[in-house]
Protein backbone atom coordinates (compact mmCIF):
# COMPACT_ATOMS: atom_id res chain seq x y z
CA UNK A 1 0.00 0.00 0.00
CA UNK A 2 3.19 2.60 1.06
CA UNK A 3 6.69 1.95 -0.96
CA UNK A 4 9.50 3.89 -0.01
CA UNK A 5 12.62 3.26 -2.66
CA UNK A 6 15.38 5.58 -1.53
CA UNK A 7 13.99 8.20 -0.30
CA UNK A 8 15.59 10.80 -0.42
CA UNK A 9 14.82 14.84 1.48
CA UNK A 10 16.90 17.24 1.53
CA UNK A 11 15.83 20.77 2.66
CA UNK A 12 16.76 24.15 1.51
CA UNK A 13 19.13 25.13 4.05
CA UNK A 14 20.65 21.66 3.50
CA UNK A 15 19.90 19.89 6.54
CA UNK A 16 19.16 16.05 5.21
CA UNK A 17 16.03 14.86 6.85
CA UNK A 18 15.71 11.81 5.13
CA UNK A 19 18.55 9.41 3.76
CA UNK A 20 17.71 6.75 1.30
CA UNK A 21 14.82 5.83 2.99
CA UNK A 22 12.96 2.12 1.96
CA UNK A 23 10.09 0.39 3.47
CA UNK A 24 7.28 -0.88 2.73
CA UNK A 25 3.38 -0.65 4.38
CA UNK A 26 1.01 -3.18 3.31
CA UNK A 27 -2.61 -2.94 2.78
CA UNK A 28 -4.44 -3.21 5.80
CA UNK A 29 -1.45 -2.93 8.14
CA UNK A 30 -0.79 -0.76 11.14
CA UNK A 31 2.53 0.33 10.79
CA UNK A 32 4.17 3.09 13.56
CA UNK A 33 7.35 5.17 12.89
CA UNK A 34 9.50 5.97 15.99
CA UNK A 35 12.71 7.57 16.75
CA UNK A 36 13.67 10.75 18.37
CA UNK A 37 12.74 14.61 17.26
CA UNK A 38 14.41 15.38 14.11
CA UNK A 39 14.80 11.79 13.10
CA UNK A 40 12.91 12.85 9.84
CA UNK A 41 9.71 10.99 10.83
CA UNK A 42 7.21 14.17 10.40
CA UNK A 43 9.14 14.32 6.91
CA UNK A 44 8.31 11.30 5.78
CA UNK A 45 4.78 11.53 6.53
CA UNK A 46 4.59 15.24 4.85
CA UNK A 47 5.96 13.45 1.82
CA UNK A 48 3.04 10.91 1.98
CA UNK A 49 0.73 13.91 2.50
CA UNK A 50 2.57 15.41 -0.85
CA UNK A 51 3.33 18.46 1.46
CA UNK A 52 6.81 18.18 0.87
CA UNK A 53 8.31 16.21 -2.49
CA UNK A 54 11.48 14.36 -2.28
CA UNK A 55 14.43 15.34 -3.16
CA UNK A 56 15.32 11.58 -4.73
CA UNK A 57 14.14 8.46 -4.65
CA UNK A 58 10.67 7.12 -5.59
CA UNK A 59 7.28 6.92 -3.10
CA UNK A 60 4.24 4.57 -4.28
CA UNK A 61 1.01 4.73 -2.59
CA UNK A 62 -2.15 2.47 -3.24
CA UNK A 63 0.22 1.75 -6.77
CA UNK A 64 0.76 5.04 -7.71
CA UNK A 65 4.27 6.70 -7.69
CA UNK A 66 3.56 10.40 -5.99
CA UNK A 67 6.24 11.75 -8.01
CA UNK A 68 4.20 11.45 -11.31
CA UNK A 69 1.12 13.08 -10.16
CA UNK A 70 0.89 16.58 -11.26
CA UNK A 71 -0.43 19.65 -9.45
CA UNK A 72 -3.71 19.54 -10.28
CA UNK A 73 -3.81 16.03 -9.02
CA UNK A 74 -2.93 16.77 -5.70
CA UNK A 75 -6.21 17.25 -4.15
CA UNK A 76 -8.23 14.24 -5.62
CA UNK A 77 -4.75 11.97 -3.91
CA UNK A 78 -5.00 13.84 -0.66
CA UNK A 79 -8.65 12.80 -0.09
CA UNK A 80 -7.45 9.19 -0.41
CA UNK A 81 -4.94 9.95 2.75
CA UNK A 82 -6.57 10.87 6.17
CA UNK A 83 -4.52 12.92 8.03
CA UNK A 84 -4.01 13.59 11.61
CA UNK A 85 -1.46 16.35 12.68
CA UNK A 86 0.00 16.57 16.08
CA UNK A 87 -1.51 20.58 16.24
CA UNK A 88 -4.91 18.94 14.85
CA UNK A 89 -5.22 21.90 13.04
CA UNK A 90 -9.00 22.70 13.06
CA UNK A 91 -10.64 25.81 12.87
CA UNK A 92 -11.04 27.48 15.92
CA UNK A 93 -14.28 29.63 14.55
CA UNK A 94 -16.29 26.28 13.13
CA UNK A 95 -18.57 24.42 15.20
CA UNK A 96 -16.88 20.46 15.71
CA UNK A 97 -19.68 19.37 13.24
CA UNK A 98 -18.32 22.02 10.55
CA UNK A 99 -14.37 20.89 11.45
CA UNK A 100 -15.58 17.08 10.39
CA UNK A 101 -17.71 18.05 7.76
CA UNK A 102 -15.54 20.00 6.12
CA UNK A 103 -13.76 16.73 3.97
CA UNK A 104 -17.14 15.80 3.02
CA UNK A 105 -18.27 19.30 1.65
CA UNK A 106 -14.98 19.45 -0.40
CA UNK A 107 -15.45 16.00 -1.80
CA UNK A 108 -18.85 17.10 -3.24
CA UNK A 109 -20.81 15.04 -0.46
CA UNK A 110 -24.88 15.60 -0.95
CA UNK A 111 -26.08 17.84 1.80
CA UNK A 112 -28.64 15.84 3.38
CA UNK A 113 -26.02 13.33 3.70
CA UNK A 114 -23.33 15.30 5.72
CA UNK A 115 -25.47 15.05 9.22
CA UNK A 116 -26.17 11.38 9.31
CA UNK A 117 -21.81 10.62 8.29
CA UNK A 118 -21.00 13.58 11.02
CA UNK A 119 -22.59 11.88 13.40
CA UNK A 120 -21.59 8.42 12.96
CA UNK A 121 -17.27 9.76 12.64
CA UNK A 122 -18.27 12.05 16.18
CA UNK A 123 -19.69 8.47 17.43
CA UNK A 124 -16.99 7.01 16.73
CA UNK A 125 -14.50 8.79 18.61
CA UNK A 126 -16.89 9.45 21.23
CA UNK A 127 -17.70 12.57 21.00
CA UNK A 128 -21.90 12.85 19.57
CA UNK A 129 -22.19 15.00 22.29
CA UNK A 130 -19.88 17.93 21.54
CA UNK A 131 -21.43 18.63 18.14
CA UNK A 132 -21.87 22.02 18.39
CA UNK A 133 -18.90 23.09 20.65
CA UNK A 134 -16.34 25.01 19.63
CA UNK A 135 -12.57 23.63 19.39
CA UNK A 136 -11.57 25.94 22.13
CA UNK A 137 -14.44 24.66 24.27
CA UNK A 138 -12.75 21.41 24.13
CA UNK A 139 -9.73 19.45 26.23
CA UNK A 140 -6.74 18.71 24.23
CA UNK A 141 -7.90 15.24 23.77
CA UNK A 142 -11.12 15.69 22.94
CA UNK A 143 -9.18 18.14 19.87
CA UNK A 144 -7.29 15.45 19.13
CA UNK A 145 -10.24 12.88 18.61
CA UNK A 146 -12.22 15.89 16.44
CA UNK A 147 -9.23 15.79 13.94
CA UNK A 148 -9.36 11.46 14.06
CA UNK A 149 -13.38 11.82 13.12
CA UNK A 150 -12.37 14.99 10.35
CA UNK A 151 -9.63 12.25 8.95
CA UNK A 152 -11.68 9.26 8.59
CA UNK A 153 -15.31 10.88 7.94
CA UNK A 154 -14.47 10.71 4.27
CA UNK A 155 -13.11 7.00 4.56
CA UNK A 156 -9.81 7.21 3.46
CA UNK A 157 -7.65 3.84 2.70
CA UNK A 158 -4.65 5.74 4.40
CA UNK A 159 -4.64 7.20 7.85
CA UNK A 160 -1.24 9.13 8.62
CA UNK A 161 -0.94 10.03 11.90
CA UNK A 162 1.82 12.56 13.20
CA UNK A 163 2.43 12.35 17.07
CA UNK A 164 -1.46 12.35 17.90
CA UNK A 165 -0.92 11.54 21.29
CA UNK A 166 2.20 14.13 21.54
CA UNK A 167 0.08 16.01 23.86
CA UNK A 168 -1.50 13.54 26.11
CA UNK A 169 -1.41 11.73 29.11
CA UNK A 170 -0.70 8.09 28.95
CA UNK A 171 -4.24 6.70 29.76
CA UNK A 172 -5.59 9.14 26.71
CA UNK A 173 -2.75 8.17 24.29
CA UNK A 174 -3.58 4.48 24.69
CA UNK A 175 -7.44 5.53 24.45
CA UNK A 176 -6.41 7.12 21.05
CA UNK A 177 -4.07 4.39 19.75
CA UNK A 178 -6.58 2.02 20.24
CA UNK A 179 -9.07 4.00 18.24
CA UNK A 180 -6.44 3.50 15.29
CA UNK A 181 -6.41 -0.05 15.89
CA UNK A 182 -9.78 -0.60 15.50
CA UNK A 183 -10.32 1.53 12.36
CA UNK A 184 -7.07 -0.41 11.23
CA UNK A 185 -9.22 -3.71 12.20
CA UNK A 186 -12.09 -2.14 9.60
CA UNK A 187 -9.20 -2.39 6.55
CA UNK A 188 -7.73 1.34 7.05
CA UNK A 189 -4.11 0.87 6.52
CA UNK A 190 -2.67 3.28 9.74
CA UNK A 191 0.76 4.99 9.74
CA UNK A 192 1.21 6.55 13.05
CA UNK A 193 4.83 8.34 13.73
CA UNK A 194 5.18 8.53 17.30
CA UNK A 195 8.62 8.89 19.60
CA UNK A 196 6.46 6.75 22.29
CA UNK A 197 8.33 3.49 22.77
CA UNK A 198 6.42 2.07 25.72
CA UNK A 199 3.03 2.69 24.43
CA UNK A 200 4.14 0.79 20.68
CA UNK A 201 5.15 -2.09 23.29
CA UNK A 202 1.81 -2.03 24.75
CA UNK A 203 -0.11 -1.65 21.79
CA UNK A 204 2.26 -4.85 20.35
CA UNK A 205 2.21 -3.32 16.30
CA UNK A 206 5.04 -3.61 14.17
CA UNK A 207 6.93 -0.51 13.70
CA UNK A 208 10.22 1.29 12.16
CA UNK A 209 12.79 3.28 13.67
CA UNK A 210 14.51 5.89 12.62
CA UNK A 211 17.83 7.75 13.14
CA UNK A 212 18.89 10.57 11.41
CA UNK A 213 16.77 9.95 8.59
CA UNK A 214 17.75 6.25 7.99
CA UNK A 215 16.23 3.06 9.41
CA UNK A 216 17.88 2.04 12.35
CA UNK A 217 18.71 -1.80 12.10
CA UNK A 218 16.24 -4.16 13.42
CA UNK A 219 18.92 -5.50 16.19
CA UNK A 220 19.05 -2.21 17.22
CA UNK A 221 16.11 -1.18 17.70
CA UNK A 222 14.54 -3.93 19.89
CA UNK A 223 10.73 -4.84 20.79
CA UNK A 224 8.52 -6.06 17.86
CA UNK A 225 10.25 -4.71 15.29
CA UNK A 226 9.05 -6.95 12.42
CA UNK A 227 11.60 -5.85 9.35
CA UNK A 228 10.83 -4.40 6.36
CA UNK B 1 -18.21 2.58 11.52
CA UNK B 2 -17.61 4.80 8.42
CA UNK B 3 -14.51 3.52 7.64
CA UNK B 4 -15.96 0.25 6.15
CA UNK B 5 -15.63 0.79 2.80
CA UNK B 6 -12.62 2.54 2.60
CA UNK B 7 -13.18 5.43 0.30
CA UNK B 8 -15.16 3.96 -2.95
CA UNK B 9 -18.40 5.22 -1.98
CA UNK B 10 -17.07 8.54 -3.81
CA UNK B 11 -17.12 6.94 -7.20
CA UNK B 12 -20.30 4.71 -6.90
CA UNK B 13 -22.34 8.39 -6.41
CA UNK B 14 -24.07 9.39 -9.80
CA UNK B 15 -23.36 12.43 -12.16
CA UNK B 16 -26.45 13.93 -11.53
CA UNK B 17 -26.25 13.63 -7.70
CA UNK B 18 -22.30 14.90 -7.57
CA UNK B 19 -24.00 17.51 -10.08
CA UNK B 20 -26.26 18.79 -7.60
CA UNK B 21 -23.84 18.69 -4.45
CA UNK B 22 -21.90 20.65 -6.76
CA UNK B 23 -24.79 23.19 -7.43
CA UNK B 24 -25.74 23.22 -3.47
CA UNK B 25 -21.86 23.92 -2.52
CA UNK B 26 -22.50 26.82 -5.25
CA UNK B 27 -25.66 28.27 -3.62
CA UNK B 28 -24.09 27.37 0.25
CA UNK B 29 -20.75 29.87 -1.09
CA UNK B 30 -23.24 32.62 -2.09
CA UNK B 31 -25.08 32.82 1.32
CA UNK B 32 -21.79 32.55 2.84
CA UNK B 33 -20.54 35.38 1.24
CA UNK B 34 -23.17 36.97 1.86
CA UNK B 35 -22.80 36.45 5.42
CA UNK B 36 -19.30 37.47 5.82
CA UNK B 37 -20.65 40.95 4.69
CA UNK B 38 -22.76 40.95 7.58
CA UNK B 39 -19.69 39.83 9.97
CA UNK B 40 -17.66 43.06 9.27
CA UNK B 41 -20.47 45.75 8.83
CA UNK B 42 -18.30 48.74 8.99
CA UNK B 43 -15.57 47.61 7.11
CA UNK B 44 -18.20 46.14 4.54
CA UNK B 45 -20.16 49.67 4.36
CA UNK B 46 -16.73 51.32 3.69
CA UNK B 47 -15.92 49.25 1.06
CA UNK B 48 -19.25 49.00 -0.61
CA UNK B 49 -19.14 52.80 -0.21
CA UNK B 50 -16.01 53.44 -2.27
CA UNK B 51 -17.43 51.24 -4.85
CA UNK B 52 -20.61 52.87 -4.98
CA UNK B 53 -19.41 56.49 -5.24
CA UNK B 54 -16.61 55.11 -7.87
CA UNK B 55 -20.19 53.54 -9.94
CA UNK B 56 -22.33 56.62 -9.11
CA UNK B 57 -20.13 59.47 -10.39
CA UNK B 58 -19.80 58.07 -13.81
CA UNK B 59 -22.83 56.71 -13.96
CA UNK B 60 -25.00 60.15 -12.66
CA UNK B 61 -22.73 62.02 -15.20
CA UNK B 62 -23.38 59.68 -17.92
CA UNK B 63 -27.67 60.41 -17.01
CA UNK B 64 -27.21 63.89 -17.21
CA UNK B 65 -25.25 63.58 -20.76
CA UNK B 66 -27.86 61.78 -22.24
CA UNK B 67 -30.24 64.21 -20.47
CA UNK B 68 -28.99 67.03 -22.30
CA UNK B 69 -28.62 64.97 -25.21
CA UNK B 70 -32.37 64.12 -25.57
CA UNK B 71 -33.31 67.79 -25.19
CA UNK B 72 -31.09 69.35 -27.83
CA UNK B 73 -32.49 66.45 -30.03
CA UNK B 74 -35.79 67.37 -29.44
CA UNK B 75 -34.84 71.07 -30.58
CA UNK B 76 -33.40 69.92 -33.73
CA UNK B 77 -36.63 67.92 -34.20
CA UNK B 78 -38.51 71.54 -34.29
CA UNK B 79 -35.96 73.24 -35.84
CA UNK B 80 -37.59 76.56 -37.60
CA UNK B 81 -36.95 78.76 -40.13
CA UNK B 82 -37.40 82.52 -39.44
CA UNK B 83 -38.10 84.67 -42.76
CA UNK B 84 -37.55 88.60 -41.82
CA UNK B 85 -39.20 90.52 -44.12
CA UNK B 86 -38.52 93.84 -45.78
CA UNK B 87 -39.89 96.97 -43.74
CA UNK B 88 -42.84 98.83 -45.09
CA UNK B 89 -44.92 95.97 -46.65
CA UNK B 90 -48.39 95.84 -46.55
CA UNK B 91 -50.32 93.50 -44.17
CA UNK B 92 -51.65 92.07 -47.78
CA UNK B 93 -48.47 90.99 -49.00
CA UNK B 94 -47.36 89.75 -46.21
CA UNK B 95 -50.41 87.57 -46.14
CA UNK B 96 -49.87 86.74 -49.44
CA UNK B 97 -46.36 85.82 -48.98
CA UNK B 98 -47.06 83.59 -46.54
CA UNK B 99 -50.14 81.68 -48.64
CA UNK B 100 -47.63 81.10 -51.07
CA UNK B 101 -44.80 80.05 -48.64
CA UNK B 102 -46.98 78.21 -47.11
CA UNK B 103 -48.16 75.94 -50.48
CA UNK B 104 -44.94 74.79 -50.63
CA UNK B 105 -44.30 70.86 -50.10
CA UNK B 106 -41.72 70.98 -47.38
CA UNK B 107 -43.66 73.28 -44.97
CA UNK B 108 -45.71 72.25 -42.14
CA UNK B 109 -46.72 75.32 -41.40
CA UNK B 110 -46.88 78.99 -41.32
CA UNK B 111 -46.98 81.52 -38.24
CA UNK B 112 -47.07 85.14 -39.29
CA UNK B 113 -45.87 87.97 -36.80
CA UNK B 114 -46.69 91.34 -38.42
CA UNK B 115 -44.41 94.48 -37.65
CA UNK B 116 -47.21 95.76 -34.73
CA UNK B 117 -47.47 92.14 -33.23
CA UNK B 118 -43.43 92.14 -33.17
CA UNK B 119 -43.81 95.25 -31.55
CA UNK B 120 -46.50 94.90 -29.21
CA UNK B 121 -44.41 91.01 -28.07
CA UNK B 122 -40.96 93.63 -27.47
CA UNK B 123 -42.83 96.07 -25.54
CA UNK B 124 -43.91 93.56 -23.09
CA UNK B 125 -41.31 91.47 -22.98
CA UNK B 126 -38.14 93.85 -22.82
CA UNK B 127 -39.84 96.79 -20.89
CA UNK B 128 -38.68 99.36 -23.23
CA UNK B 129 -41.94 100.93 -23.81
CA UNK B 130 -41.53 104.42 -23.54
CA UNK B 131 -38.39 104.23 -25.32
CA UNK B 132 -39.76 102.55 -27.99
CA UNK B 133 -42.69 105.00 -28.55
CA UNK B 134 -40.31 107.86 -28.91
CA UNK B 135 -38.97 105.90 -31.96
CA UNK B 136 -42.60 107.41 -33.41
CA UNK B 137 -42.34 104.86 -36.06
CA UNK B 138 -42.32 100.91 -36.02
CA UNK B 139 -38.31 99.40 -36.40
CA UNK B 140 -39.28 96.06 -36.49
CA UNK B 141 -40.33 93.92 -39.41
CA UNK B 142 -42.82 91.15 -40.14
CA UNK B 143 -41.88 87.73 -39.45
CA UNK B 144 -43.02 84.59 -40.80
CA UNK B 145 -41.97 81.94 -38.89
CA UNK B 146 -41.61 78.39 -41.31
CA UNK B 147 -41.99 75.30 -39.80
CA UNK B 148 -40.64 72.71 -41.94
CA UNK B 149 -42.37 69.26 -42.81
CA UNK B 150 -40.75 66.10 -40.89
CA UNK B 151 -39.06 65.47 -44.42
CA UNK B 152 -37.07 69.23 -44.07
CA UNK B 153 -35.97 68.72 -40.49
CA UNK B 154 -32.64 67.33 -41.39
CA UNK B 155 -29.96 70.11 -41.24
CA UNK B 156 -29.30 69.77 -44.95
CA UNK B 157 -32.74 69.77 -45.91
CA UNK B 158 -33.99 72.43 -44.21
CA UNK B 159 -30.89 74.83 -45.09
CA UNK B 160 -32.32 73.99 -48.62
CA UNK B 161 -35.33 75.41 -47.97
CA UNK B 162 -33.87 77.95 -46.76
CA UNK B 163 -32.41 79.09 -49.42
CA UNK B 164 -34.83 78.75 -51.58
CA UNK B 165 -36.94 81.32 -49.10
CA UNK B 166 -34.29 83.56 -49.06
CA UNK B 167 -34.28 84.48 -52.94
CA UNK B 168 -37.54 85.33 -52.78
CA UNK B 169 -37.78 89.20 -53.36
CA UNK B 170 -39.95 90.47 -50.11
CA UNK B 171 -37.43 88.20 -47.63
CA UNK B 172 -34.55 90.49 -46.56
CA UNK B 173 -33.05 88.16 -43.82
CA UNK B 174 -33.14 84.50 -43.17
CA UNK B 175 -32.24 82.39 -40.14
CA UNK B 176 -31.81 79.12 -39.16
CA UNK B 177 -30.30 78.28 -35.82
CA UNK B 178 -29.34 74.68 -36.72
CA UNK B 179 -25.54 76.11 -36.43
CA UNK B 180 -25.70 76.30 -32.50
CA UNK B 181 -27.15 73.22 -32.09
CA UNK B 182 -24.56 71.74 -33.91
CA UNK B 183 -22.20 72.94 -31.64
CA UNK B 184 -24.12 71.72 -28.65
CA UNK B 185 -23.95 68.56 -29.49
CA UNK B 186 -20.70 68.47 -30.51
CA UNK B 187 -20.12 69.66 -26.99
CA UNK B 188 -22.13 66.95 -25.54
CA UNK B 189 -20.17 64.52 -27.39
CA UNK B 190 -17.51 65.50 -26.21
CA UNK B 191 -18.61 65.49 -22.75
CA UNK B 192 -19.92 62.11 -23.39
CA UNK B 193 -16.62 60.79 -24.43
CA UNK B 194 -15.04 62.68 -21.38
CA UNK B 195 -17.43 61.04 -18.97
CA UNK B 196 -16.23 57.46 -20.64
CA UNK B 197 -13.13 57.55 -19.81
CA UNK B 198 -13.69 58.87 -16.47
CA UNK B 199 -15.70 55.66 -16.07
CA UNK B 200 -12.90 53.65 -17.82
CA UNK B 201 -10.55 54.90 -15.20
CA UNK B 202 -12.97 54.16 -11.70
CA UNK B 203 -14.09 50.86 -12.98
CA UNK B 204 -10.00 50.06 -12.71
CA UNK B 205 -10.36 51.77 -9.39
CA UNK B 206 -13.37 49.65 -8.00
CA UNK B 207 -11.54 46.36 -9.35
CA UNK B 208 -8.48 47.42 -7.05
CA UNK B 209 -10.80 48.65 -4.66
CA UNK B 210 -11.98 44.65 -4.63
CA UNK B 211 -8.81 43.15 -5.27
CA UNK B 212 -7.21 44.72 -2.03
CA UNK B 213 -9.96 43.92 0.14
CA UNK B 214 -10.09 40.17 -1.18
CA UNK B 215 -6.21 40.18 -0.69
CA UNK B 216 -7.07 41.39 3.21
CA UNK B 217 -10.09 38.47 3.73
CA UNK B 218 -7.44 35.88 1.90
CA UNK B 219 -5.03 36.34 4.79
CA UNK B 220 -7.27 36.15 7.28
CA UNK B 221 -8.25 32.62 5.89
CA UNK B 222 -5.14 31.24 5.81
CA UNK B 223 -5.27 28.78 8.39
CA UNK B 224 -8.44 27.85 6.46
CA UNK B 225 -7.56 27.60 3.02
CA UNK B 226 -4.09 25.66 3.92
CA UNK B 227 -6.70 23.07 6.02
CA UNK B 228 -8.73 23.11 2.97
CA UNK B 229 -6.39 22.34 0.56
CA UNK B 230 -4.29 19.51 3.04
CA UNK B 231 -8.07 17.43 2.80
CA UNK B 232 -7.99 17.63 -0.51
CA UNK B 233 -9.80 20.75 -1.47
CA UNK B 234 -9.28 21.80 -5.52
CA UNK B 235 -8.23 25.14 -6.58
CA UNK B 236 -11.50 26.37 -7.80
CA UNK B 237 -13.19 25.28 -4.69
CA UNK B 238 -10.94 27.04 -2.52
CA UNK B 239 -11.45 29.64 -4.73
CA UNK B 240 -14.93 29.67 -5.14
CA UNK B 241 -15.90 31.75 -1.81
CA UNK B 242 -13.69 34.73 -2.80
CA UNK B 243 -15.39 35.10 -6.22
CA UNK B 244 -18.72 35.31 -4.81
CA UNK B 245 -17.66 37.24 -2.18
CA UNK B 246 -16.30 40.20 -5.01
CA UNK B 247 -19.47 40.02 -6.84
CA UNK B 248 -21.41 40.42 -3.60
CA UNK B 249 -19.16 43.80 -3.49
CA UNK B 250 -19.61 44.74 -6.86
CA UNK B 251 -23.38 44.33 -6.53
CA UNK B 252 -23.71 46.13 -3.53
CA UNK B 253 -21.40 48.93 -5.28
CA UNK B 254 -23.96 49.12 -7.96
CA UNK B 255 -26.62 49.19 -5.74
CA UNK B 256 -25.04 51.76 -3.78
CA UNK B 257 -24.77 53.79 -6.70
CA UNK B 258 -28.23 53.58 -8.09
CA UNK B 259 -29.66 54.67 -5.06
CA UNK B 260 -26.58 57.87 -5.35
CA UNK B 261 -27.74 58.72 -8.68
CA UNK B 262 -31.71 59.01 -7.67
CA UNK B 263 -31.35 60.73 -4.83
CA UNK B 264 -29.19 62.94 -6.83
CA UNK B 265 -31.67 63.35 -9.58
CA UNK B 266 -34.30 63.97 -7.06
CA UNK B 267 -32.37 66.43 -6.31
CA UNK B 268 -31.66 68.54 -9.15
CA UNK B 269 -35.25 67.76 -10.51
CA UNK B 270 -36.64 71.23 -8.69
CA UNK B 271 -33.91 73.33 -10.00
CA UNK B 272 -34.44 72.04 -13.72
CA UNK B 273 -38.17 72.86 -13.57
CA UNK B 274 -37.37 76.20 -12.39
CA UNK B 275 -34.77 76.41 -15.54
CA UNK B 276 -37.16 74.67 -17.74
CA UNK B 277 -40.16 76.75 -17.35
CA UNK B 278 -37.51 80.27 -17.84
CA UNK B 279 -37.85 78.85 -21.19
CA UNK B 280 -41.38 77.89 -21.32
CA UNK B 281 -40.63 74.49 -22.39
CA UNK B 282 -41.68 71.08 -20.80
CA UNK B 283 -38.74 69.27 -20.03
CA UNK B 284 -38.29 66.59 -16.40
CA UNK B 285 -34.91 65.03 -16.14
CA UNK B 286 -35.10 61.09 -17.19
CA UNK B 287 -33.28 58.49 -15.22
CA UNK B 288 -31.05 55.66 -15.45
CA UNK B 289 -33.94 53.51 -16.80
CA UNK B 290 -34.04 49.82 -17.06
CA UNK B 291 -31.03 49.24 -18.68
CA UNK B 292 -29.18 51.32 -17.12
CA UNK B 293 -29.76 50.16 -13.87
CA UNK B 294 -29.12 46.50 -14.84
CA UNK B 295 -25.93 47.54 -16.71
CA UNK B 296 -24.98 49.29 -13.31
CA UNK B 297 -25.61 46.25 -11.59
CA UNK B 298 -24.11 43.88 -13.50
CA UNK B 299 -21.26 45.86 -14.22
CA UNK B 300 -20.42 46.56 -10.37
CA UNK B 301 -20.78 42.17 -10.14
CA UNK B 302 -18.30 41.83 -13.27
CA UNK B 303 -16.40 44.46 -11.29
CA UNK B 304 -16.28 42.75 -8.01
CA UNK B 305 -15.93 39.25 -10.12
CA UNK B 306 -12.59 40.67 -11.76
CA UNK B 307 -11.17 42.11 -8.98
CA UNK B 308 -11.07 39.59 -6.73
CA UNK B 309 -9.90 36.81 -9.35
CA UNK B 310 -6.82 38.93 -9.45
CA UNK B 311 -6.51 38.98 -5.64
CA UNK B 312 -6.85 35.15 -5.93
CA UNK B 313 -4.91 34.19 -8.86
CA UNK B 314 -2.01 35.95 -7.12
CA UNK B 315 -2.48 34.78 -3.69
CA UNK B 316 -4.31 31.52 -3.44
CA UNK B 317 -1.79 29.79 -5.07
CA UNK B 318 1.18 30.86 -2.77
CA UNK B 319 -0.65 29.61 0.58
CA UNK B 320 0.25 25.81 0.87
CA UNK B 321 -0.10 23.71 3.73
CA UNK B 322 3.15 23.40 5.58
Amino acid sequence: MIEFHEVSKRYDGGNEALAGLSFTAERGEMLFVTGPSGAGKSTLLKLLALIERPSRGQIIVNGRNLGGLRRRQIPHYRRQVGVIFQDHKLLLERSVFDNVALPLVIGGVPRNEIPRRVGAALELVGLLHKERALPIQLSTGEQQRVGIARAVISRPPILIADEPTGNLDPELSYEVMRLFQRLNQVGITVLVASHDHNLIRRLGQRFISLRAGRLVPPELAGGAYAGT
Amino acid sequence: MPARDSGAQVSRRTLGQRFSAYLAHHRQTLFDGLQQLGRQPLATFMTVAVIGIALALPAGALVLVNNARGLSAGWQGTARISLFLKNGLSDGTVQQLADSVRAHSGVAAVQVISAEQALVDFQRRSGFNDTLSLLGSNPLPAVLVVQPTAAYTAPAAAQQLAQSFGALPQVDQVRMDVQWLKRLQAILALLHRGVLIVAVLLAIAVVLIVGNTIRLEIENRRAEIEVSKLLGATDRFVRRPFLYHGAWYGLAGGVLAWILVLIGLALMGGPVDQLVGLYGSHFSLSGLGASGVLGLLAGGIVLGWLGSWLAVARHLRAIEPT
